[in-house]
């Protein structure tokens, strides 16, 4: 687990999310993939918004992805980083990027998923240089 | 449906505060609607159609109409965030070609000064119940830090600098220093921009807009009514509007939606980018006009930075005139939302009346366009062609 430096908002899980929390709180980042058109999605929801198919299934992430684009934000006391990640299943989430030199990150770093807690609620997937 | 010709905006009034302690959201719809009235030359009991978005106190335009005593038969509040307002003037177009409506008030208003609101900088939550909540606040978005990211992400495709977004701070603060009412009059130059702080890396201070109170509205009615008053009128030409979102985690953050809300407009006003004399641009960060820039066609795809360099952007000295009120960037922000004060400038201009420092010569058609939303993830474009009648 990494550690945060703030407090992390307490996701609320939804009953079309329960199981993306569940997993969460074991370890495991699940992406919502369609069966009909197979591509995947993020945020997990029922219906595919690709294709509008509602034959949706959770897969395991591999964890891995890198950094599509991110923000230091200075302004904050202590800063942090804003990201989205593009998990090597092809979906991009938003995201913190911890334990790191903030002054050394770049565009497509490689990094990988820690989970972090949250006040309150289940872990939330934050991502590290790897 | 084509709307041009059919409807024409009559009546403009932008209010002159920018932090408004003393004054109820209420009252400000009130003023800005009673100001463009007595600007259009008509009375409330005129207005038969109206038009307002989130910012609206209460049941929004129900309580609105209640308060101001307005008589409606056709009502409207979408809201699509500080694109709403120049979504309205497309929308009270179409009603009145339709027959809906004659007369169409359109308010836009808020405090968040005199509220003490951390517009850009404090998380924002849009509740648990909004579906993208529960994957996102646990990371601390923030307004500055997702266009920050938009900014990040087109600099290292494209090879965007942070002085080139400089440019477009400097340019509104050209036009500022005329505006009497304008937040920001000092004229600021690149290094000065570059060398504010750092708020959420590429962002700097004068990379972000001003946060006001106060609020504006406008009047659109049939033509008919617009021959029968003294004021020049403004024909609606053309519009467009469009929604660009996270596209089920295919995020790009390098283009808008004003990619698609741009070509609608300019098919449906017959005309080009290369025909525009003036363009209000929304200016909630300066990454937010260079992208939208491309994404109308001023400029192709990535060369946005080098469009707005040198001036380009400066009445009397660059191609494209730009927000010459000194927009969100220097002049005033209302409501965290800038789409009206957009569509309010663009008329100034066609019908002469802007600052005659900045007023652009021969203006005949002129471009107004809002972003309503988060750049690139959430946000609705809208585009107007306005042209002098």
């Amino acid at each position: 687990m990494a550690e945060a430096t703030r407090t992390i908002t307490a996701p609320t899980p939804t009953p079309e999310t329960g199981p993306f929390w569940e997993a969460a709180a074991k370890g495991k980042l699940l992406v919502k993939t369609c069966t009909t058109c197979e591509r995947p999605h993020h945020y997990p929801r029922p219906i595919c918004p690709l294709c509008g198919s509602d034959r949706t299934e959770w897969k395991e992430s591999s964890g891995r992805g890198a950094i599509y684009s991110y923000s230091v934000m200075r302004r904050a006391s202590p800063p942090y980083v804003i990201a989205y990640v593009t998990l090597e299943e092809g979906v991009s989430m938003m995201t913190n990027l911890v334990d790191c030199d903030f002054d050394a990150l770049r565009i497509g770093q490689p990094v990988r998923v820690v989970w972090t807690p949250s006040d309150g609620g289940p872990p939330v997937p934050m991502f590290t240089p790897s | 449906m084509s709307i041009r010709d059919k409807a024409f905006i009559v009546g403009v009034y932008e209010h002159p505060t920018r932090k408004a302690d003393n004054i109820s959201l209420a009252q400000l719809h009130a003023e800005v609607a009673h100001g463009a009235l007595a600007d259009a030359g008509l009375t409330k009991d005129a207005v038969d159609g109206y038009f307002c978005a989130g910012d609206a106190p209460g049941l929004g335009g129900l309580s609105m109409a209640d308060y101001m005593g307005l008589r409606l038969r056709h009502i409207d509040t979408t809201e699509t965030g500080g694109s709403s307002y120049v979504v309205h003037v497309a929308h009270a177009a179409e009603a009145i070609a339709a027959g809906r409506c004659d007369v169409a008030l359109i308010t836009l208003a808020g405090r968040p000064r005199a509220e003490g609101m951390a517009t850009g900088t404090a998380p924002r939550s849009y509740g648990p119940t909004s579906p993208d909540v529960p994957f996102e606040a646990p990371f601390a978005p923030t307004v500055v830090n997702q266009y920050a990211m938009a900014a990040m992400r087109h600099m290292h495709e494209f090879g965007t600098t942070s002085e080139q977004l400089a440019w477009i701070k400097v340019a509104a603060s050209q036009h500022a220093q005329h505006n009497p009412h304008a937040m920001l009059r000092e004229v600021v130059t690149v290094a000065d921009v570059v060398g504010s702080p750092m708020i959420s890396d590429p962002l700097h201070r004068l990379d972000c807009c001003v946060i006001s109170d106060g609020g504006g509205a406008v009047i659109v009615a049939r033509p008919e009514v617009a021959k029968s008053l003294k004021r020049p009128r403004v024909t609606v030409r053309g519009a467009g509007e469009a929604v660009k979102h996270q596209m089920g985690g295919q995020v790009d953050l390098t283009y808008t939606g004003a990619r698609w809300s741009g070509p609608a407009a300019f098919e449906s006003a017959g005309v080009t980018p290369a025909d525009i004399k003036y363009a209000s641009i929304y200016d909630s960060f300066t990454i937010t006009v260079l992208i939208t820039l491309e994404d109308l066609g001023f400029c192709p795809k990535g060369q946005g930075g080098r469009f707005v360099s040198d001036g380009n952007l400066i009445s009397g000295v660059g191609r494209l005139p730009f927000n010459t009120d000194g927009g969100g960037l220097c002049n005033n922000h209302p409501a965290n939302r800038g789409g009206m004060t957009k569509v309010i400038e663009a008329v100034r201009q066609l019908r002469g009346e802007a600052h005659p420092k900045v007023q652009v010569k021969s203006c005949d058609l002129a471009l107004a366009h809002g972003t309503g939303g988060s750049l690139a993830t959430r946000h609705a474009s809208a585009t107007l062609i306005l042209e002098r009648s």
